[in-house]
């Protein structure tokens, strides 16, 4: 059951474009409200309204600087959820069977029922995109929506994750990836998506799109005249001759 | 790593209660009737506490049986198959050793203390697999973690099980390996080479910092794996790990004669050790999810 299949018939997964996302975290909020009424246990939150206050997310938008060697430093956001990986150390560690790899689509998904909430996959995952409920103390993850993604009850533009519907800057993508032809396929070509660690030999599924560069902070501040014209002109010599 | 207390008593005492039971299941020492009972006791209390402390680091443990079921993928699993594999296995040694007029007549008893034995530091192993194969906690990402986990269990069960001079002679192996799991432990995170620049995928634009993390307050990430422990404080704390775990038994043991007095200062300085030496295993592994956080290794 944690074995991970040789192959997934496709490989469901999110495309997120770092040169698009604004920081609004609107994914966030829709993910939690979505998710925390859909699929198994809500996603609890211990002390909401008091001095201490945390709680289970799916998707969180850490923000960084980048300097490069020279110019100004530029600001990226950074959407971060389950990577629905092809070698997902999370499943292999699982000691009871509760998480498991989808064979039809290549989703990551925690059965409730199963889980013993001994916290071991969080241990696996090195990305952070699992955390222990402290409610219900079984483990919550990106489902990539799947009581949305297959549901024939909700018009056909909603069938994606609630973070992709919410984005009003259109930064995430969800595709199928085993299609060489589909929207993200084809995203990830032409723009040079990339895997994050790849060091860990995980193989994420999902994809990000890395920020175009920014000019360089000489170039936009190049002198627009070097000598004073017009009215400028005769208060420079007015200043002078004081 | 959160150095959680269960996870700390569960590997310090089931690595000890086991490494016992091995000792007792190959005969060492040979005994029987009372003393016997005293020995297996000893042995199943810690082995057994051992796990039983483990059950209180579970969310949800009304699941815990179903920990049996994935042994072919999940050293957990592993480890939970072998250990009431080990427990069973020993029973007969322990209640033959107890009963038996003349246990060194039984015939039976040699194979079966030897699979016993077998299967406790089996059960060892499987308990450090299953922090060695956590590639995103590189300190532990090491051949030298079962090394550790199986030197401390020899270690700590020759002593147990009254073997004076091999417990003396396997404390200074153990420091051995203890030092040098610090050692190339302090490396592992560099050499596994994951940054902030491979996490965000940022690292041919330039150098990357967090400017603002995705929240303001804790979470379960942060409590689990953002946990960092002084520097300074880290190395008092390895100095006395590695003395009252290794060196002070190691001297009674092998410089005094033998004796239950000797023992009385020995074990609880052995234990002592070793709970600082697990409490630091967990407190000094940095986990690479805390890159996001913009906490990278901490500098030993």
């Amino acid at each position: 059951m944690t074995g991970l299949p040789d192959r997934t018939e496709a490989k469901l997964g999110l495309v997120i474009d770092l040169d698009t996302c604004v920081g609004c975290h609107a994914c966030v909020v829709n993910c939690k409200e979505w998710n925390t009424s859909g699929h198994g246990a809500p996603l609890s939150d211990q002390d909401p309204y008091g001095a201490d206050p945390s709680g289970t997310f799916l998707n969180r938008v850490h923000s960084f600087e980048v300097q490069p060697e020279s110019g100004c430093a530029q600001v990226t956001h950074f959407p971060k959820s389950c990577l629905h990986c092809e070698d997902a150390p999370c499943v292999t560690v699982c000691p009871t069977g509760a998480s498991y790899k989808r064979t039809e689509d290549g989703i990551v998904l925690v059965d409730e029922g199963d889980c013993m909430g001994c916290g071991l996959c969080a241990w696996a995952c090195p990305y952070g995109a699992r955390e222990l409920d402290l409610a219900a103390g079984v483990m919550k993850k990106c489902t990539l929506c799947i009581d949305r993604i297959y549901n024939d009850n909700i018009p056909e533009v909603d069938r994606v994750p609630a973070c992709v519907r919410t984005c009003p800057a259109g930064a995430r993508h969800f595709g199928d990836f085993a299609d060489p032809e589909s929207n993200v396929s084809r995203l990830v070509a032409a723009r040079g998506g990339m895997d994050l660690m790849p060091e860990q030999g995980t193989r994420p599924v999902n994809k990000y799109l890395p920020p175009r560069l920014k000019g360089s902070v000489e170039a936009q501040l190049e002198p627009v005249a070097e000598e004073p014209k017009g009215l400028l002109a005769w208060i420079d010599r007015a200043l002078g001759a004081l | 790593m959160h150095p959680a207390p269960s996870v700390i008593f569960f590997t310090a005492f089931s690595g000890l209660g086991f490494g016992l039971l091995a000792f007792l299941g190959l005969g060492m020492p040979d005994v029987s009737g009372w003393v016997a009972f005293a020995f297996f006791f000893i042995g199943y209390a810690l082995a057994v506490g051992g796990l039983l402390a483990s059950v209180f680091h579970l969310a949800n443990p009304k699941n815990a049986v179903k920990a049996f079921s994935q042994w072919r993928t999940s050293w957990l699993s592993r480890e939970g198959v072998l250990s009431v594999a080990a427990l069973l296995i020993v029973a007969p040694v322990a209640l033959g050793r107890m009963l038996l007029e003349a246990p060194g007549q039984a015939l039976w008893l040699g194979p079966v203390g030897w699979l016993g034995a077998v299967l406790s530091l089996g059960t060892v192993l499987c308990t450090a697999m299953i922090y060695t194969q956590l590639r995103a906690v590189p300190r532990w990402n090491m051949r030298l973690t079962p090394a550790l986990f199986l030197s401390n269990a020899l270690a700590g069960g020759a002593l147990l099980a009254g073997q004076v001079r091999l417990a003396g002679v396997l404390m200074l192996v153990l420091g051995a390996v203890q030092i040098a799991a610090w050692i190339k432990g302090d490396t592992r995170f560099a050499e596994a080479g994951s940054t902030m620049e491979t996490a965000t995928g940022l690292g041919p634009i330039g150098r990357v910092r967090l400017l603002e993390p995705p929240h303001a307050g804790e979470n379960y990430l942060l409590r689990e794996m953002g946990f960092r422990v002084a520097r300074k404080h880290a190395l008092k704390l390895r100095w006395i790990a590695l003395g009252l775990m290794c060196a002070l038994p190691a001297v009674l043991l092998l410089a005094f004669p033998a004796g239950h007095a000797l023992a009385l200062v020995a074990v609880p300085s052995h234990v002592a050790g070793l709970l600082a030496a697990r409490w630091l295993f967990f407190a000094q592994a940095e986990h690479v999810q805390a890159l996001y956080y913009g906490r990278g290794p901490a500098k030993v």
